[in-house]
């Protein structure tokens, strides 16, 4: 009879979170790029790391980005229930409630900083600690629903993660360490407003001020084009750096055209065209944004990886 | 004797504590870890207790 009663009682109530409901507020996906352009960070470093030291910075860099994403979660539930991309999420599906997301994220905030800093160093930690501070309160809390920019500035917080990963090896920041923020840093704005172009409809139901519901898709294609040619010099310039060589450069100067003439695409189309092929070349160079960033930072790897053999580097 | 049968949401509780119990293990390993390396690279440790230490005594005066 009890059975009955406490079976009753337990299948009221509502979804109990599982274990992968609490990994799904870190947002996974975002963390993997988070690691790769961290470990290369960490990785072409001069100075380098015991194995365990390397790991756990990486690590503890990792869980700081999830910790951001959680909270940003927490905040951000009410437009995540509209938009169709994100509907699924832990916090508006229900599975997780607002509160114990805001939990893991102060939590996971604390240990993250505390842990980066014993780890390494409490520079590192001080910036992995703004980072998360940029991403919860400056973009998702203020910049996200207030200014068509929120793209741009809100950057940054995704750009940090190579320069904790050098500062986490080599105790300061220099100009590497800059580049490789001002890379990702450009590199935002072009890849989130193409992914804009074909979700349209989510940011406008949410209320996002994202560049398409503002001012437009002309504009938002003419912004695509403008701050992909402003990233193109960013890599070439990281390329002359004591992480470039060869290497690099040729990698930098292929990606970049590839990228240059992918923008000119966006910015010749207009909606009929762009409608007529369900927005094909701006879901390509959607993907191909992705690959740029990806092979930028396999090619410094691979240049410190030749560096380390005698080939490679300047 | 009677086996109660198992609810849908123990095997999430289950697989939930089995998570938290499983990262928290993983933490105390990668502490225990990092403190090993922390102290193995350390400078040679001096302890102060039951040795001389003859550039502790204080200097005579010579007049």
């Amino acid at each position: 009879m009890s059975d009955t009663l406490t079976y009753q009682g337990v299948t009221d109530t509502p979804h109990e979170p599982g274990f992968g409901d609490y990994v799904q507020l870190l947002k996974p996906r975002v963390m993997s790029l988070v690691v790769f352009t961290a470990l290369v960070g960490l990785l072409v470093a001069p100075v380098s790391l015991h194995p365990v030291e390397a790991f756990s910075a990486i690590l503890f860099i990792a869980l700081g980005a999830g910790a951001s994403g959680a909270l940003n979660m927490w905040w951000d539930a009410d437009i995540d229930a509209v938009m169709k991309r994100t509907q699924r999420r832990p916090v508006p599906s229900g599975r997780v409630q607002a509160g114990e997301a805001l939990a893991v994220g102060l939590g996971l905030s604390g240990i993250s900083v505390v842990m980066l800093g014993l780890a390494t160093n409490f520079v590192a930690a001080g910036l992995l600690a703004f980072t998360i501070f940029f991403y919860a309160v400056v973009y998702s809390m203020w910049l996200k629903r207030s200014t068509p920019q929120n793209i741009v500035i809100g950057g940054a917080a995704g750009a940090f993660p190579p320069m904790i990963g050098w500062v986490a090896a080599t105790g300061s920041v220099s100009v590497e360490a800059f580049l490789m923020f001002a890379l990702i840093f450009m590199w935002t704005p072009p890849h989130f407003w193409a992914l804009a172009l074909f979700m349209k409809e989510d940011y406008h139901a949410a209320g996002v001020p994202m560049l398409t519901v503002t001012h437009g898709r002309k504009a938002t294609r003419a912004h695509i084009l403008a701050y992909t040619l402003l990233l193109a010099p960013v890599p070439l310039a990281a390329a002359l750096t004591s992480i470039g060589g060869p290497l690099t450069l040729a990698v930098a100067v292929v990606l970049n055209l590839w990228f240059i003439v992918g923008a000119v695409r966006i910015w010749r189309r207009d909606e009929v065209q762009a409608g007529a092929d369900n927005y094909a070349v701006e879901k390509a160079f959607f993907r191909v944004s992705l690959i740029y960033l990806f092979l930028h930072f396999a090619a410094f790897l691979a240049e410190a990886a030749l560096k380390s053999a005698g080939l490679g580097g300047w | 004797m009677t086996f109660r049968p198992e609810h849908e949401l123990h095997k999430r509780r289950f697989s939930r504590n089995l998570g938290v119990g499983l990262t928290l293990g993983a933490f105390v390993l990668l502490v225990f870890a990092l403190t090993v390396v922390k102290v193995k690279r350390g400078d040679p440790m001096q302890g102060y207790d039951h040795v001389i230490q003859p550039e502790a005594v204080p200097q005579e005066k010579t007049e």
